[in-house]
């Protein structure tokens, strides 16, 4: 008989993030699966509000580590929390949505409980072969098939955008306090601030129409083209992350996991592959133009329209024939 | 400061991919490899602390004979010495079994600071440095943008977050830090560096130097199976525009305009 699914739900500001409710769909599929329930954890300080969000879910099960200890994340202490709880229950699958904050404590949860560790799956199917993850591999230009090799609980993540996010309207499931020695939860770094390294100049959230650079551009001396059909279509100019971190457009420009979350009416990709990064914070444009030089970029399989080929040549002519086109 | 950098080679994925014969992997014999790059970010700013505090910078990396090339670079580059884990058997390892060998390599000496990359560019777990942090019981920080080592035996770490936004942590040393790609821009081999490394030494380890069985390492240890590779569904491809610039650039305005109508 095989465990229950496990799943970790993060917080943000005393709401479930978006991504925990992606990663509750993914554990209720997987439970159907495998005939077992979904037990929910949410870890943290003051969690009364946060656990009846959680069990109207449609989990079977929450269970709530309420510590001083868990007030800030930390590796530490999150881990201490879910190690014990862990082991005791052996589940077939521990569940966490891909964020910055889950991908930083599952590896220890994974070692704290010797568990195998599938990080960042995007889908998983019941095959001959038992369930199957997908995963991107080579920065999303190509996908592998993996399964658990042991029959022991493996910590699984999904990227966000891979599941829907569940209904906060089911029947309320049981709240329950974690098991475990709440004196063992100790932090093993110290969190001495948040800095906001975006600031709010450009807010692209409200952009209608976007032109997103890639490095593909080459430089920042070639920047003049964007600007040009940005013009064109009096949209805002975005970037992805190596644009950025080249310095060749300031950090209020970035658009992805790091950056801003974007959704305008049209997306123009120049020059950007597409990496899942990336994707998860335009996937929300209506219309998506690609252009790009390689086409095996994966920018090609999320966009509506592509044009494969050099970007200097394409970009002066598409501006000359928006210009055209609104005069 | 006695600093480790774990760093992976990894394929150029600009080049056009193929699958293996077995399907379960890419067909490496026409592709060219290089540092990964969050590995090199990782590389540059272990020789910074080093040429800051009169350190020693010890590269370690697992895979086939090419990695001597990669690790002849990080020489060239700087690093005082190389370990290479070299051994068919750590072959088609995920993150649990690379982190098993990565860290009973690192553990046959005393290491101040842990630095590598946040994430491969390849296979991409952003886990294997976590887990290798797990069997030192060493404290840990993924997607580091920033090191000041302190006074005190203590760094403080700047590490992102989603939006835009930075967490600023201090940890106790020696820990384990995953750089993110972005925190500084690596330095270029000198000509005298190049000269150099070629009298820098390379040790090789395999499974038994480092006290472990074939069954724990590579494939065998791995928690995961590769049941095969391949390109992402293309069903939902985007529709090709065919010409020459100006010929595209007509028929993408006039779709925009009549098909999608966001023109």
């Amino acid at each position: 008989m095989a465990g229950n699914v496990w799943v970790v739900l993060q917080h943000r500001d005393g709401k479930l993030h978006p991504i925990a409710l992606e990663a509750i769909t993914a554990a209720l599929g997987l439970a159907q699966e495998l005939g077992v329930e979904v037990e929910a954890v949410l870890l943290g300080s003051g969690m009364e509000a946060l656990a009846s969000q959680a069990a109207s879910t449609g989990v079977a099960r929450v269970h709530v580590g309420d510590s001083e200890s868990l007030a800030e994340y930390t590796p530490g202490a999150y881990v201490g929390a879910l190690s014990e709880a862990l082991t005791t229950a052996a589940p077939s699958f521990v569940v966490f949505g891909h964020s910055y904050q889950s991908v930083d404590c599952m590896a220890r949860v994974a070692h704290a409980i010797g568990a195998a560790i599938l990080p960042e799956a995007i889908s998983f199917e019941s095959t001959e072969q038992g369930l199957v993850f997908t995963r991107p591999i080579l920065e999303g230009k190509m996908h592998s098939k993996v399964r658990l090799k042991g029959e022991g609980t493996a910590v699984v993540s999904f990227q966000s955008a891979s599941f829907e996010a569940a209904a906060t309207d089911q029947p309320t499931s049981e709240i329950v306090p974690l098991v475990g020695d709440s004196g063992a939860w100790k932090a093993d770094r110290e969190l001495l601030g948040v800095e906001d390294v975006a600031g709010d100049a450009v807010d692209l959230s409200a952009a209608d129409l976007i032109v997103a650079v890639g490095r593909g551009i080459g430089g920042p001396e070639k920047m003049e083209i964007i600007e040009d059909l940005a013009a064109a279509l009096g949209a805002e100019i975005g970037a992805s992350r190596p644009v950025i971190d080249n310095g060749w457009l300031p950090r209020d420009r970035q658009i992805g996991s790091s950056g801003q979350t974007v959704a305008p009416k049209l997306y123009v990709a120049v020059g950007i592959s597409g990496a899942i990064q990336h994707l998860v914070g335009m996937k929300g444009a209506a219309c998506t133009v690609a252009i790009n030089k390689d086409p095996g970029a994966p920018i090609f399989t999320v966009a509506d329209y592509g044009i494969v080929g050099d970007l200097f040549k394409i970009l002066p002519a598409l501006s000359a024939a928006i210009r055209e086109a609104k005069s | 400061m006695k600093i480790a950098v774990c760093l992976k080679q990894v394929p150029d994925t600009e080049a056009r991919l193929r699958v293996n014969d077995a399907g379960t992997w890419i067909e490496e014999e026409d592709l060219s490899f290089a540092i990964n790059e969050s590995d090199e970010c990782a590389l540059e700013e272990a020789l910074k602390i080093a040429e800051a505090t009169e350190g020693e910078v010890v590269v370690f990396s697992l895979g086939p004979a090419r990695v001597g090339e990669a690790l002849r670079k990080a020489l060239a580059l700087g690093a005082d010495r190389a370990v290479h884990l070299e051994d068919e058997a750590f072959a088609g390892g995920d993150a649990l079994s690379t982190a098993r060998a990565l860290a009973a390599a690192i553990e046959r000496e005393d290491f101040d600071l842990i630095l590598t990359g946040s994430q491969s560019d390849d296979l991409g777990f952003g886990v294997t440095a976590s887990l290798v942090a797990g069997h030192l019981a060493l404290p840990h920080a993924w997607l580091v943008m920033g090191i000041e080592v302190e006074d005190g035996g203590t760094a403080r770490v700047v590490r992102e977050m989603e939006s835009g936004k930075n967490e600023i942590l201090r940890l106790t040393l020696p820990a384990v830090l995953e750089v993110q790609a972005g925190i500084n821009h690596p330095r270029y081999a000198s000509l005298k560096g190049i000269m150099q490394a070629k009298r820098k030494p390379i040790d090789k380890l395999g499974v038994e130097d480092l006290g472990l069985s074939a069954d724990e390492v590579g494939a065998q240890g791995a928690g995961l199976e590769v049941l095969s590779v391949g390109f992402p569904d293309s069903g939902a491809a985007a529709q090709i525009l065919e010409g020459d610039p100006a010929s595209v650039a007509a028929q993408l305005v006039e779709k925009l305009q009549k098909e999608a109508r966001v023109l």
